[in-house]
């Protein structure tokens, strides 16, 4: 057997359509374009689809959301971390930032939901980018450290100062009027995000960012400011975290420290290197695999973590490419033993 | 030369730890000059193009650009004025066709306000006008050069991908740094005319070269670089002249007959 294999080698080959350059499509037929939209419309209609199939399941639905927070939150990281080349252990500041200035703009100003959203998700962003900005000089894992000790120190300060609530937190927000309005309003944006992301890292603008991230000198010496790609970079990542953490303070009706938590910065990275590094859709499919392993975990106490790092270690030894990258080249090439 | 030069060095220094990689370089660029700057290696040619161009941070001196103090600038505000550089160790997006190189510089607040090298005003899309512009500098649009990968593309072709970068902005001033390093004779004998092109056109041009003998013949002053001071400063006649110049820089008579 092992003889035969040696004179043997795989050999790739793409399929299904005839012109396939990088992002043009010259389509052709029906066949075609069914080829083209059908992992998209799996994706849209799967999630579009999951409150329907869990109705009988409102524990499962809640965790639906809590797919979309963390999702959101993946979508950030993965397009900060290889599209702008920064490494962002900051998903427990956007989300504590989030939830608390919705709940403040909810409890103390009595504003509905319709709009502490929104607005906790710009002027957060807006803050966290501020916050963020004198670390963005920063590389690699300096910016990772940097940035993850945001989150830490935010519920220290809250504590010490005793504001917002203190330990207790902002309690009695007002929640959305209905689970099917949570379920879609969360999935809604995270499939808003994952496309016009995915949409805008191939515009021009997104060539300037990957410039920022491989090249920065070269950028500099074409007349661009990396600090404000870099910021814009942060904000964009922000406003993802931030919308995600207004929402959850209007799930569970409550802001608490535990929203600056740890869980909010590592999650997204496993999900990452799970789904798929620099697909964007990777972070999500990530998600939908680890948010809930973790739930059903969560009477293991912090042994989720070791599990976690199983799988983890499991994905980087044997899958490093990640789900997304490895199931897009099964799609698009078929494979075939060639003799040599 | 008269009047006030476009662009004015005045006493530079530098220090890395404990080289001196500059000490107190002086360099006036009039309008229209084709500068040449040579210097044995390490004698601190990129160091002084990186100290105009704002890439890195001066010790002392001052450098001025159109009557403004642009010392320690972010080389991005420089290069936005239209003082340029290309990169000696080069540096394209390997990853990108050669003309989505261009991109970058094109996507730039400078390239917006001048329309990227001659489109004059207002901008196609860029893509076509970064076609255009390295059809312009030699990427033979018929041979789909433009459209390969640039890691694919040999040495010569890198050099010019450089200089596009610069020219995508529209500049008023090119700093080359060694774009004739490395070419074949074919390569080079190409280049020399692009660069009286791009005089012509009324760029100005400063170019730090070991080529002698294709520098020389387009600079219409030579300044020497020895052991980061300036020592000498003219004609290429006049410079070669000096004995300073003969001692520090050719030491070898085998270079000399070469020149
Ligand atoms: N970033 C740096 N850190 C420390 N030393 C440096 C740095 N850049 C340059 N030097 C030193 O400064 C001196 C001048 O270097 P520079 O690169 O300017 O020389 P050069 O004239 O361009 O040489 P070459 O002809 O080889 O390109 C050298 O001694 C070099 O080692
Ligand atoms: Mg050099």
């Amino acid at each position: 057997m092992s003889v035969v294999k040696q004179d043997r080698r795989k050999e790739r080959v793409d399929r299904g359509i005839k012109v396939r350059t990088d992002g043009v499509y010259a389509v052709s037929s029906w066949a075609e374009i069914t080829y083209l939209l059908l992992p998209r419309m799996v994706l849209i209609l799967g999630l579009l689809l999951a409150p329907v199939v869990l109705t009988a399941f409102p524990y499962w639905q809640r965790v639906l959301s809590h797919i979309c927070v963390y999702a959101l939150l993946a979508i950030g990281f993965d397009f900060l971390a290889n599209f702008v080349g920064l490494v962002s252990l900051g998903g427990g500041l956007y989300i504590g930032v989030g939830a608390y200035i919705a709940a403040l703009l909810n409890s103390h100003y009595g504003l509905p939901p319709y709009v502490t959203v929104p607005v906790a998700t710009l002027a957060g962003a807006g803050l966290c980018t501020v916050i963020l900005l004198p670390c963005l000089p920063l590389r690699g894992v300096y910016f990772a450290i940097v940035s993850l000790m945001f989150p830490l120190l935010a519920p220290r300060i809250i504590e010490a100062l005793d504001i917002f609530g203190g330990t207790d937190g902002i309690v009695g927000l007002d929640g959305f009027p209905s689970g099917w309005v949570e379920q879609y309003l969360m999935i809604g944006c995270v499939l808003i995000a994952v496309f016009a992301l995915r949409r805008m890292v191939t515009e021009d603008v997104g060539l300037v960012f990957r410039g920022v991230k491989d090249n920065d000198q070269a950028v500099k010496a074409s007349g661009i400011d990396i600090t404000t790609y870099k910021a814009l970079g942060v904000f964009i990542a922000a406003v993802l975290g931030c919308l995600a953490g207004a929402c959850l303070a209007h799930i569970y009706m409550w802001a608490g420290i535990s929203q600056f938590g740890l869980d909010y910065s590592i999650i997204p990275i496993a999900a990452t290197v799970v789904g798929g590094g620099g697909t964007l859709i990777g972070a999500v499919i990530g998600c939908v695999i680890l948010v809930p392993i973790s739930e059903l975990l969560r009477d293991f106490g912090t042994l989720r973590i070791a599990v976690y790092a199983l799988i983890l270690t499991g994905f980087i030894v044997y899958k490093s490419e990640g789900i997304m990258t490895y199931v897009t080249r099964k799609y698009e090439q078929f494979e075939r033993w060639v003799e040599i | 030369m008269s009047g006030e030069p476009l662009l004015r060095v005045e006493g530079v220094s530098k220090a890395f730890g404990g080289v001196l990689a500059l000490s107190a370089v002086d360099l006036d660029v009039h309008t229209g000059d084709i500068v040449g700057i040579i210097g044995p290696n390490g004698s601190g040619k990129t160091t002084l193009v990186n100290a105009i161009t704002g890439f890195i941070k001066v010790d002392h001196g001052r450098v001025s650009f159109k009557g403004h103090d642009i010392t320690n600038w972010k080389p991005h505000k420089i290069a936005d004025m239209g003082l340029t550089r290309t990169f000696q160790v080069m540096r394209p997006y390997y990853s990108l066709p050669a003309f989505k190189n261009l991109i970058v510089p094109l996507f730039s607040r400078r390239a917006r306000r001048t329309g990227g090298w001659r489109g004059g005003g207002k901008m196609g899309s860029r893509d076509t006008v970064a076609v255009d512009i390295l059809e312009e500098i030699g990427f033979e649009r018929d041979s789909y050069v433009p459209y390969k990968v640039a890691s694919s593309l040999p040495t010569g072709y890198l050099k010019r991908l450089e200089l596009a970068r610069c020219l995508a902005l529209r500049p008023e001033v090119v700093i080359c740094d060694e774009v004739f390093s490395g070419l074949s004779m074919s390569e080079m004998a190409s280049m020399v005319p692009l660069i009286e092109k791009l005089q012509m056109e009324g760029i100005t041009l400063i170019m730090v070269e070991h080529r002698l003998r294709e520098l020389f013949r387009l600079a219409n002053r030579v300044v020497v670089l020895n052991f980061g001071c300036k020592i000498a400063e003219g004609t290429a006649e006049e410079v070669m002249a000096y004995k300073e110049v003969k001692e520090a820089y050719f030491g070898s008579e085998e270079v000399l007959t070469y020149v």
